[in-house]
């Protein structure tokens, strides 16, 4: 065809097309055929967030009707005189998870960071596409690689070594069992860095150069200009990245429970077996003899899922906030 | 003078301190790929791939089923999966101010962060519960679930990038509306919308969680999606954390085999899209 | 299929089906992990004889009374006998079926001990379990066993996570014997453990004690058998410090005597005599008195003939369990010939 791409709509049919047939509103009963089929598609979404919600409610309904919001509050697991309160799960989903962040936080940003600003630009993207391949690494394997690799060298070197330097802190004391609160919290941050430093790369890559170029006109050293006129434009993304680690952290499950020691109980030894939501679900679910305490862990799923809602929820918002309008990634590549 | 060289010592310390900051983020990596290579490749021989297990206890056998078993409910959660998500995904970049668009986008994304166990009790409770017997399907619809939200965001993305230069001359040379959106900017879109599919394939195949109570497991070669199936992940589950050596031997080769399907779908898709935004300059 | 990818997949799997082998029939089945080794081989065995497939997943006690219960599977397997309440969700339709004699072991990890086993008593046993007894050298301990090498070190006590036949055989004998522990805990398929890690199945614990130093837990002795951990010697009710043999499961045994129409609930821990095990239990499959589906009930059938049978109960002597006692056997090839589909005794 010779006609220039740019030739606006008011060409009309050419004439030796027949007429279309137009059904409501000037559209054929194609187009809105098609559109059907595809709002089904879109509607499909809604519907089964819907339908989740709601079976995690009716399954609830038993355990929230005999221990309404005590749940959140009490920590007895106790099937034999049907007590359930999920305090430990909660707990150790929230500590193993916060955890795992002040681990891989410093090192997500410190990565992302170097490969923006200060790496050399052959290394950048085949660096940065190895870290992402720590993501596609199912959970189950790095609990394999947990039980029989990260756990031995924890318990016969690092914790140990930790016990006796740091062993005034209540935080190290206790037996070394191996299977612990930060054997997990190790493993967790693990799986979350790669999310957090890709992240967090986009944002940085979105900052314009003329902020950093600014602050290196102003007599800045490199890492000062980075540290004052770079990161806080990204503030907001960043943040939005860890929260994004955040609820990774928080729903991860086959990982955390081969190596976290299964045990509802609240301690202040990061040495000391724990348990999380996630990882309660798992090993009790199918083996619930009594109704109520298949209920029970259906409410703690249903408390994961709000939990982890929200915090994805905030962490899009703020991420959307810093790279709205900036080109997508890809950049700089 | 000595206060900006100072400053200059600080900056190329934290320098220094980052690129280590790489070099461990790096080592995990190469550990857990290296222990897989060092414990697995070992038992990866034919009859890996051919055999069946042996009872408990014994040592040999391999892990047919389990192959079986993922392609299998991989597979219908393709089937039932793929569709929806690639509507929707075409809805939403079509019609992006449709406030139907804006909710399933939205939610899609709320779905991509929510936690595989849950999406598997929701599977138990629709389906498991309901039928009064686990399988293969209910798993195949846990996988289906996770995968959907995933495909649509993906899929939006890339027919998005469709510029509209190419809709309108289409439009403009008589093609109707839907004509242009399925022939031209979905053909257009048609591998970055593959390579989403396949890093979707590549996320359900590892998942253990949503089969743990649907898909349940088997020791058995079966094909059938009505009853308990295996899966590799399953299989690597139970294997490490039972107390036989043998299967210790068996989990490390599967885990290895896992791993290496993941990362070739997670690395061609990586590359192909590599290759579509070099062409589009 | 649009996708080209997902077309390659199902093609390969029909290759890969085509190659596969033909069943007539199949059962699904799930629970205890206590005699898992045992079924594990007997299923192979039997679907190599009958060409029927049973599919059995090893999820503990509870998971086996709970999809039972369900009805999401064919068949349960406990070593815990179901409750008055479990039978009655069931409105009564449920036979249990005992399969072999097991015992419930102590296994630990001392490899300064040497190889003289643990001497333990009921309860030193508790008072471990209870977390009042948290060191090896701890002189109860000791007075079981004098001379022996005993480190200060930590105890390192592994018990179930998941609901578990094992943990109630274990619980219910503690009970018998401490009367601190069964007010403060009691008997069950899951208890509220005062101290200790988790592990899931008798597999997970066997594998967390192998993999501990200092560490202690239950499980069935094959586990500890084949995986050459140590067994502790425990003392019974007669005061003889008992061995997990099969004569001593078997002497256990004899001391409950099952009369004619029993439903083989019994709890044989603890039992009298001089050689008894003090920790010993059947194990049982839960079927359903009355099956619905004409095919599942006839090869469930069969195979419960089958594996009271000397040939499926040799197998088990080969892997450690303790048969069923011939008296047994009697009793339950009659209770299976009265099992019934659809109202009418299976042909």
């Amino acid at each position: 065809m010779s006609e220039p791409v740019g030739a606006v709509a008011e060409a009309a049919v050419p004439p030796s097309q027949p007429r279309i047939q137009t059904g409501l509103g000037g559209r054929s009963w194609a187009d809105l055929g098609f559109r059907g089929v595809l709002t089904l598609g879109a509607l499909a979404v809604p519907l089964l967030m819907a339908f989740l919600v709601w079976e995690l409610w009716v399954g609830s309904r038993l355990a929230i009707g005999r221990y309404g919001l005590d749940f959140l509050v009490s920590s007895a697991w106790d099937p034999v005189a049907q007590q359930f309160g999920a305090v430990p799960l909660i707990f150790g989903t929230l500590v193993s998870s916060l955890l795992a962040l002040v681990i891989a936080v410093p090192l997500s940003l410190g990565v992302a960071i170097f490969l923006t600003e200060f790496a050399p630009q052959a290394i950048r993207q085949p660096v940065a596409f190895l870290i992402e391949l720590l993501a596609a690494i199912p959970s189950v394997v790095y609990g394999l690689w947990g039980i029989f690799f990260l756990i031995p060298f924890l318990r016969e070197h690092i914790f140990p070594f930790l016990r006796s330097a740091l062993g005034f802190l209540p935080l190290f004391q206790g037996p070394i069992y191996g299977q612990s609160m930060l054997a997990a919290a190790i493993i967790l941050a693990i799986m979350v860095m790669p999310y957090i430093m890709s992240v967090s790369r986009e944002v940085l890559l979105a900052v314009p150069a003329s902020q950093r170029e600014a602050a290196q006109a102003l007599g800045a050293t490199r890492w000062e200009a980075v540290i004052t006129a770079v990161v806080p434009y990204a503030k907001s993304g960043i943040i939005g990245a860890v929260i994004l680690g955040l609820g990774r952290a928080l729903g991860e499950t086959m990982a955390v429970t081969m190596v976290i020691g299964n045990r509802h109980e609240i301690a202040a030894s990061l040495f000391a077996p724990g348990y999380t939501m996630a990882a309660a679900i798992a090993n009790e679910f199918t083996e619930a003899v009594e109704d109520v305490h298949l209920s029970a862990l259906t409410y703690v799923a249903l408390v994961l899922f709000m939990v982890t809602v929200l915090v994805n929820a905030g962490a899009r918002l703020l991420i959307w906030r810093v790279t709205r309008g900036a080109p997508t990634g890809g950049q700089g590549l | 003078m000595k206060r900006r060289g100072l400053r200059r010592w600080i900056s190329n310390g934290m320098v220094v301190i980052m690129a280590v900051a790489v070099v461990v983020a790096v080592m995990p990596l190469l550990l857990i790929l290296g222990t897989l290579v060092v414990k697995g490749a070992g038992s990866i021989n034919l009859a890996f791939f051919t055999q069946t297990p042996v009872p408990a206890g014994e040592t040999g056998g391999g892990v047919a089923h389990a192959i079986v078993g993922t392609l299998m409910i991989v597979g219908a959660a393709c089937v039932i999966g793929l569709p929806i998500g690639i509507s929707a995904g075409i809805f939403c970049a079509e019609y992006p101010a449709n406030p139907l668009a804006r909710t399933t986008r939205f939610l899609a994304d709320v779905m991509i962060g929510t936690p595989s166990i849950v999406v598997g009790l929701f599977a138990w409770t629709w389906i498991v519960a309901r039928q009064r017997h686990f399988s293969g399907f209910a798993g195949s619809a846990a996988l289906a679930v996770l995968m959907v939200p995933m495909v649509m965001r993906t899929t939006e993305e890339l027919i998005k990038l469709v510029p509209n230069s190419l809709r309108e001359a289409a439009l403009a040379l008589g093609y109707p509306r839907w004509r242009t959106s399925l022939v031209i900017v979905v053909r257009t879109a048609l591998p970055g919308i593959v390579t989403g599919v396949l890093l979707a394939v590549a996320r359900v195949a590892g998942e253990t969680a949503p089969l743990l109570f649907t898909a349940l497991g088997s020791q058995f070669m079966s094909t059938d999606l009505k009853a308990p199936l295996a899966a590799l992940p399953l299989v690597v589950f139970t294997y490490a954390t039972g107390p036989y050596e043998d299967w210790h031997r068996l989990a490390w080769a599967t885990a290895l085999v896992l791993i290496i399907v993941v990362m070739l779908l997670s690395i061609a898709a990586r590359l192909a899209t590599r290759q579509r935004f070099d062409r589009k300059g | 299929m649009r996708n080209p990818v997902m077309r390659a997949g199902a093609a390969l799997a029909a290759l890969i089906v085509a190659a596969g082998p033909a069943c007539s029939q199949s059962l699904v089945g799930a629970g205890a992990t206590f005699p898992y080794p045992l079924y594990s081989k007997w299923f192979d065995a039997y679907n190599k004889k009958a060409r029927v497939q049973i599919n059995y997943q090893s999820i503990g006690s509870g998971g086996g009374i709970r999809q039972f219960t369900q009805g999401t599977v064919d068949f349960g397997a406990s070593d815990s006998p179901m409750t008055d309440e479990q039978m009655a969700a069931l409105k009564g339709n449920v036979v249990h079926i005992p399969t072999v004699l097991g015992a419930v072991v102590l296994t630990y990890n001392l490899p300064a001990l040497g190889a003289t086993p643990l001497k333990l008593d009921g309860a030193t046993i508790a008072d471990i379990f209870l977390g009042k007894v948290t060191q090896w050298n701890h002189p109860k301990i000791g007075a079981l066993n004098p001379g022996a090498n005993l480190p200060k070190t930590d105890i390192i006590v592994v018990h179930r996570s998941d609901g578990s036949g094992t943990t109630f055989v274990f619980v219910d004998y503690l009970s018998k014997v401490s009367p601190e522990w069964k007010s403060k805990v009691g008997a069950a398929t899951s208890v509220s453990w005062p101290v200790g890690l988790g592990g899931k199945g008798n597999e997970g614990v066997t594998q967390q004690v192998k993999q501990t130093g200092g560490s202690i837990g239950y499980v069935e002795l094959v586990y500890a058998l084949s995986n050459k951990l140590p067994v502790s010697l425990v003392k019974n009710a007669a005061g003889q410090y008992a061995s997990a043999s099969l004569e001593a499961v078997t002497a256990a045994a004899a001391g409950a005597k099952l009369e004619k129409g029993t439903d083989f609930r019994v709890s044989i821990t603890n039992a009298a005599g001089a050689k008894s095990y003090p920790i010993a239990s059947y194990t049982w499959l839960l079927v359903k008195n009355d099956t619905p589906d004409a095919g599942k009930a006839k090869s469930l059938k069969d195979f419960l003939a089958w594996m009271v049978t000397p040939e499926a109960q040799k197998m088990a002597a080969d892997l450690g369990y303790a048969p069923l006692p011939d008296d047994v056997s009697g009793l339950v090839r009659e209770r299976i010939k009265t099992l019934k589909s659809g109202g009418r005794p299976i042909a």
